[in-house]
């Protein structure tokens, strides 16, 4: 049989044990003089290799910010960023991204934008495709290969972005509201599919959502961010056991760290209110 | 990438999620796409009648107005009949002169068109990526851009070696400007999540361009291409009626000197096909670059 058309495991050890993040004393400011917008307020943030950390809060609070200066696509104005000591310059394929949608090539197959990482990193087609096929099957898609992105749901299309995401074997995973734009009972299935492939790999994780729920089912760390300027107001460790499936939102432990967060965020807007009021 | 799997059976929907949008109607899932064969449905058939219907009753209210020499503010009398003009092209189609006119035009467009072509997309991908070059370019194409065709044959004239210089130059810069421009536009069109999803992905700046930036812009410089092709063709005939001594613009323009007037309409209709068969021709040649568009739609 032809190599490619084998499945492999996917081969962990190259990304194990890597994805240390470090943001150290970073501030973003977008614009200059009168029209300065403090997006990111200087931050400090240690990431263990492997973690799983979800960044948590309203829209517009400069937590995509704070993960593009991560990705490399923001330089910080101030401060840096490090992935396993190395400065964050621009984007790399050490630092796997999936945006919200859309972001898939259209006018590549589904298999031509999984093989398009490795090829790109200089393998072979044969390498590539082999590849490719890999991680369309670690996300139950392989026969869909040769689809369209567009011809594929939304809750495909994302995991075809995870997949080809993984396919360059990133130390770390940024994931940017990838399910936000998923209805409600495809999004539980990619959750807890997306808490498996982890499982697998390892990868540090960085999530950015600002649902609640989603959130504190997935993450090791919740990060709490607040708006106008943007920082992480509190850090809450969530020790619930893995591996998790959605049976674990009725237990006390879940709901207890659900309200711990969400109190934090409620009084946070609250003092926002009146001190817009004041 | 022609190594993937080619499923004889499409299998059935196993996923737990909603079904995909689209279902592929045939066992073939291969990358290449066997070509999609042409299903002439009922709606083909009534609109190709539909087509028919139309040209038969222009030509029969043309043979009419013609019939009674019609002068009721526009005067028909010397317009010449649907009959006339037919015998008079029936008789050209004979002789050799009039293929000649047709392959010069032809020769004409073709080396025009082709140095727009090249020139063009090239001018538009630059000024597309590069601000120094568009703030550079565009007064140059904001000014010239309205100047009519018609406007260039003196200068034209003037400025180039040979009369055949001259008709390319004026053809060619006819079909110039809606390939910038277009081109331009969809260069402009590239989204901005695409750019920074390969670069994630290892791609370099030549990869973006060749993987993001020219396959998003291509839809719109299909446009263009079809666009300029049109465009080329009344920019030549300008070029020929003035200077030249064949092409179909020409013997356009030497009917109407000789006061023929069915060959002034057998000239004009003569054009009008070739521009019709000409862009529809561009449409075909770029259609399998969009087949994804095709398929997603």
């Amino acid at each position: 049989m032809l190599d490619v058309l084998k499945f492999k495991e996917p081969d962990r050890g190259k990304s194990q044990g890597k994805g240390q993040i470090k943001v150290d004393e970073v501030s973003i400011t977008f614009g200059s003089g009168k029209d300065a917008h403090l997006a990111v307020e200087t931050t400090s943030l240690d990431i263990k290799a492997g973690e799983f950390v979800c960044i948590l809060g309203p829209s517009g609070c400069g937590k995509s910010t704070l993960l593009n200066a991560i990705a490399g696509y923001v330089n910080p104005t101030t401060g840096a960023v490090r992935v396993d000591g190395e400065v964050v310059e621009k984007p790399g394929p050490d630092r796997g991204m999936v945006f919200q949608q859309y972001s898939l090539l259209p006018w590549k197959t589904v298999y031509e934008n999984v093989a398009f990482g490795p090829k790109m990193a200089g393998h072979t087609r044969t390498e590539a495709g082999s590849t490719a096929n890999t991680f369309l099957e670690l996300v139950g898609l392989k026969k869909f290969g040769n689809r369209y992105p567009a011809e594929l749901s939304g809750g495909m299309q994302q995991r075809v972005g995870i997949a080809r995401a993984l396919a360059n074997y990133p130390s770390v995973l940024l994931m940017d509201e990838p399910f936000g734009a998923l209805d409600a009972q495809t999004r539980l299935m990619m959750q807890e599919s997306l808490l498996e492939i982890w499982n697998k790999f390892g990868t540090t994780v960085v999530f950015v959502t600002h649902d609640v729920d989603e959130a504190v089912f997935l993450a090791d760390r919740v990060l709490i961010m607040s708006a106008a300027p943007g920082r992480i107001i509190e850090d809450v460790r969530i020790d619930l056991p893995r591996p998790r499936t959605t049976d674990l939102a009725s237990t006390p432990e879940y709901i207890k760290a659900r309200q711990f967060c969400l109190d934090t965020i409620k009084a946070e807007s609250r003092k926002a209110f009146e001190d817009q009021n004041a | 990438m022609d190594t993937a799997v080619k499923p004889k059976v499409v299998e059935t929907e196993t996923e737990a999620e909603k079904a995909p949008v689209l279902a592929v109607s045939s066992g073939d899932l291969g990358p290449k796409m066997s070509t999609p064969t042409l299903k002439i449905t009922r709606e083909h058939i009534s609109s190709a009648g539909i087509v028919a219907l139309s040209l038969t009753i222009g030509v029969l209210l043309w043979h009419f107005v013609t019939a009674i020499n019609l002068d009721f503010y526009i005067n028909f009398e010397n317009v010449p009949s649907p009959l006339r003009v037919f015998t008079a092209f029936v008789a050209h189609v004979q002789t050799e002169i009039f293929w000649t006119h047709i392959y010069v035009s032809m020769r004409r467009i073709l080396i025009s068109y082709s140095l727009a072509v090249a020139l063009g997309i090239s001018i538009g991908l630059i000024m597309g990526r590069s601000r120094i070059a568009r703030a550079f370019i565009m007064p140059y194409i904001e000014v010239i851009r309205p100047i009519p065709a018609v406007a260039w044959i003196p200068l034209a004239i003037l400025m180039w070696p040979t009369e055949e210089s001259s008709i390319i130059y004026i053809t060619f810069l006819g079909a110039l400007f809606p390939i910038v421009l277009n081109t331009l536009h969809g260069v402009e069109q590239t989204p901005e999540v695409l750019v920074r999803a390969v670069q994630s992905l290892g791609a370099s700046r030549w990869a973006v361009f060749r993987h993001v930036v020219i396959p998003a812009a291509l839809p719109s410089i299909a446009a263009g291409l079809a666009i300029g092709m049109g465009v080329s063709w009344f920019s030549l005939l300008a070029g020929e009626i003035i200077s030249g001594q064949y092409g179909i613009g020409y013997f356009t323009w030497d009917a109407y000197s000789l006061i023929n007037y069915q060959d002034i309409v057998v000239g004009m209709l003569v054009i009008g096909f070739l521009g019709t068969a000409s862009t529809a021709a561009v449409k075909l040649i770029t259609k399998p670059m969009l087949k994804w568009q095709e398929r997603t739609r």
